[in-house]
């Protein structure tokens, strides 16, 4: 049977409509979430988080982020972290502690509403380096910093 | 159990939110140090921030934010009388919000 191009249209008309519905009809505030990337967060090596984050994309060290961070963290299940960029059309900012069984903490998804700027506490397992990766005009921007842990943030 | 807090700071054109939410925001791998048991995860995986409705901000995150989360965020473009909206979703199907419309800087 052939599938003529008026039949086409025509359904794909009906069905796009169909959809638009759907969507209209459940986004109602306070339920849009966003997706929750399970891979992100799977325990891991940081390589590979980062590998499953940005598909192997080329990261480059900017001094053009401000990582904010003690040197010495007396407690490793509060740990406060600022992140600042002069970069612009910063898209997203991911944070990340290299030793931790997790090693992606948080990504944030910013929006023209939005300064380069994220404010956080983060738990660490040992003593290692935390690292963001700043997504800004389809390039990738990293920045780091070691934090000596002094009592562990995993009931150690 | 669970409590959403936040503050809108307008500063120099530009406003403040700062969250802190009451969560346990377990990892899963921490036991009970009386039974020794495994606490099972508990932890927020979504959070968004949204201007009068539409979503400007949204996060992901895991068990390596702290508990009892506190973020801060700088947001542009927000007129007085905006409402802005937090909603964060956690992996065992809580949720929590609060919202907070922006006042007139005194």
């Amino acid at each position: 049977m052939t599938y003529s191009r008026r039949k086409f249209l025509h359904h794909a008309t009906a069905s796009g409509c169909y959809v638009i519905a759907a969507c209209a009809g459940l986004m109602t505030p306070g339920q849009v979430f966003a997706e929750w990337a399970e891979d992100y967060f799977s325990p891991g090596k940081l390589e590979h988080t980062l590998d499953r984050l940005f598909a192997g994309a080329d990261i480059a060290d900017s001094a053009a982020i401000s990582l904010n961070l003690p040197l010495i963290a007396e407690d490793g299940a509060v740990v406060p972290i600022k992140v600042a960029s002069t970069l612009s059309d910063v898209e997203s900012i991911a944070i990340l502690v290299e030793k931790n069984p997790v090693p992606l903490a948080a990504i944030f998804t910013l929006s023209e509403n939005t300064e380069p700027f994220v404010s956080a506490q983060l738990k660490m397992a040992e003593t290692c380096d935390v690292i963001t990766v700043i997504k800004a005009g389809d390039k990738l921007y990293s920045a780091r910093q070691q934090v000596k842990v002094t009592i562990g943030g995993c009931g150690g | 159990m669970t409590k959403t807090k936040i503050r809108l700071n307008a500063k120099n054109g530009k406003t403040e939110l700062k969250i802190l939410i009451a969560h346990p925001m377990e990892h899963g791998r921490n036991r009970d140090p009386e039974t020794q048991e495994l606490i099972p995860a508990h932890f927020i995986k979504t959070l968004t921030v949204s201007q009068n409705g539409k979503t400007i901000l949204s996060a992901q995150m895991a068990g390596s934010i702290s508990k009892n989360p506190y973020f801060a965020f700088w947001l542009k473009g927000i007129a007085n009388g905006d409402l802005i909206r937090v909603d964060w979703l956690d992996n065992q199907g809580l949720s929590g919000s609060a919202e907070q419309r922006l006042a007139e800087p005194s």
